[in-house]
């Protein structure tokens, strides 16, 4: 029952992301200028403050005391985190068609788990193997042509879009192996909570190592929730382009008359 | 052979223009990691943060187009601005965008920025690609910078590109913002800048 109504959410999270912005009109494949709406501003903006308080109250704290670990504790829970993040970004290269990009993943993958312990040690970078780029599920949603939809904040995980949230669902509807065999797998080395446990690590792990530039980034802004936005849609939009080689900058001004109107110099 | 004389008068003159010309262009490439270099030469000096903060204040102004971001940055909104409420803009906004760029920049000790490439994208602009060198706790990042080139004598930088997101576009997104949830009055972003500039 939980399953047919994790898909029906899901279902309707595509239609409405696909269809946001138009007139009813399907808009999959249509190309927007990349504005995306804040439909739901008033609670995205409450929310936000609830994060920060959050965030504050205990993310912070919690990710400077982790940041005192040692530099080899930090590292090595972060490349366990990172190659376990492979087995969600190897499905997403099918998806998108790098069929390459995903054989070099498995073969990291494979190298790491075994010869670097369980992830400890990336030693497929020392192997010469190019740079990790990680993929999940919103960005092949994104590559596939739907539309992001509104923009969302939600609690405790932050910046999202509509579509986005659904790429997160689609990772406990199967598609996160890890998932699966913790949750589902019905083995004795793992179960849900290792499951949590790691995704968690993730959370503390990233706010650790941008303790500085958050703070950065707050002091030096005036409208703290749209700058954040505007980082978060700018980032997923890069991610999503990244599929064509050197389209970034190209992406990034994409519909943006600004910069040949201003009088410079 | 008059005229084959003065073919070859003319043709000296068009040629040493042309050398003219070029030798005081400014490669937006060259121009970038010399400013990268000037910023962090300033960031070592053992100075406080304020005395840093002044002289990369300084650099800013050599530096940078702060007349074409502050424009830039408010968007649709310029377009109903008399002149004189521009000039009033642009004179906080010099004085916010300068406390910001500092106080950014003044917290890091010892950058160090590898110039890679430069991809012409008009008459008008430049993307120079470069690398933020990974230290012990930070990891590499790739840095771009749009230069306008408009004048080649005096290349500016208009906005830097951080890991693909645009520091202009998050403060127009950022002004657009404020002047929106508060019923299109622009006088709101005006009230904000000087309170953030006067701010301790």
């Amino acid at each position: 029952m939980s399953r047919i109504l994790k898909i029906v959410i899901l279902s309707l999270f595509i239609t409405s992301s696909s269809m946001a912005d138009s007139d009813g009109q399907n808009e999959l494949s249509k190309k927007t200028n990349g504005q995306v709406k804040d439909c739901f501003e008033g609670i995205n903006r409450a929310v936000f403050s609830f994060n920060e308080g959050l965030d504050d109250l205990l993310i912070e704290p919690i990710a400077k005391g982790y940041r005192s670990l040692p530099a080899p504790i930090r590292s090595g829970t972060s490349n366990v985190l990172t190659n376990l993040s492979s087995l969600i970004t190897i499905p997403n290269n099918v998806l998108q068609g790098q069929v390459k990009t995903a054989g070099v993943n498995t073969g990291r993958f494979i190298i790491n788990t075994t010869v670097g312990i369980f992830g400890l040690f990336d030693v497929a970078q020392a192997m010469g193997f190019p740079e990790y780029e990680k993929e999940d599920y919103g960005q092949t949603l994104g590559v596939w042509g739907v539309g992001s939809g509104c923009y969302l904040v939600l609690p405790v995980l932050g910046p999202s879009t509509i579509r986005d949230t659904a790429g997160s669902f689609i990772n406990v509807m199967g598609g996160d192996p890890y998932y699966n065999v913790s949750t589902h797998g019905n083995n004795e080395f793992l179960d849900k909570s290792d499951y949590m446990l790691t995704k968690v690590l993730t959370g503390v792990d990233f706010r650790a190592k941008n303790i500085e530039s958050f703070e950065n980034l707050e002091k030096n802004s005036m409208d703290f929730y749209a700058a954040v936005k505007s980082l978060y849609l700018q980032d997923r939009k890069r991610k999503i382009a990244n599929t064509k080689p050197s389209a970034t900058i190209e992406i990034l001004y994409e519909g943006d008359a600004d910069w040949e109107e201003i009088e410079t110099q | 052979m008059y005229k084959k004389k003065s073919f070859f008068f003319f043709l000296l003159i068009f040629i040493n223009s042309i050398y003219i010309n070029n030798s005081f262009a400014i490669d937006p490439y060259s121009f970038v990691q010399e400013t990268a270099d000037r910023a962090s030469e300033a960031l070592n000096k053992r100075q406080s943060k304020e005395e840093k903060m002044e002289i990369l204040k300084t650099i800013a102004n050599e530096t940078v187009d702060i007349r074409g971001i502050g424009f830039y940055s408010l968007g649709k909104h310029r377009k109903n601005m008399s002149d004189e409420k521009k000039e009033e803009y642009l004179e906080i906004f010099s004085k916010y965008f300068l406390k910001t760029f500092s106080s950014r920049l003044a917290e890091y000790t010892d950058p160090r920025i590898r110039v890679d490439s430069q991809k012409k994208l008009s008459d008008k602009y430049t993307m120079v690609s470069s690398t933020l060198l990974a230290t012990e706790d930070k990891p590499e990042l790739k840095i771009d910078w749009r230069v306008v080139t408009k004048d080649p004598d005096n290349p500016l930088i208009i906005d830097v590109v951080i890991e693909g997101v645009s520091l202009a576009k998050v403060q127009k997104e950022e002004f657009n913002s404020i002047i929106q949830s508060n019923d299109g009055d622009i006088n709101v972003l005006f009230n904000n800048l000087n309170k953030f500039v006067e701010k301790e």
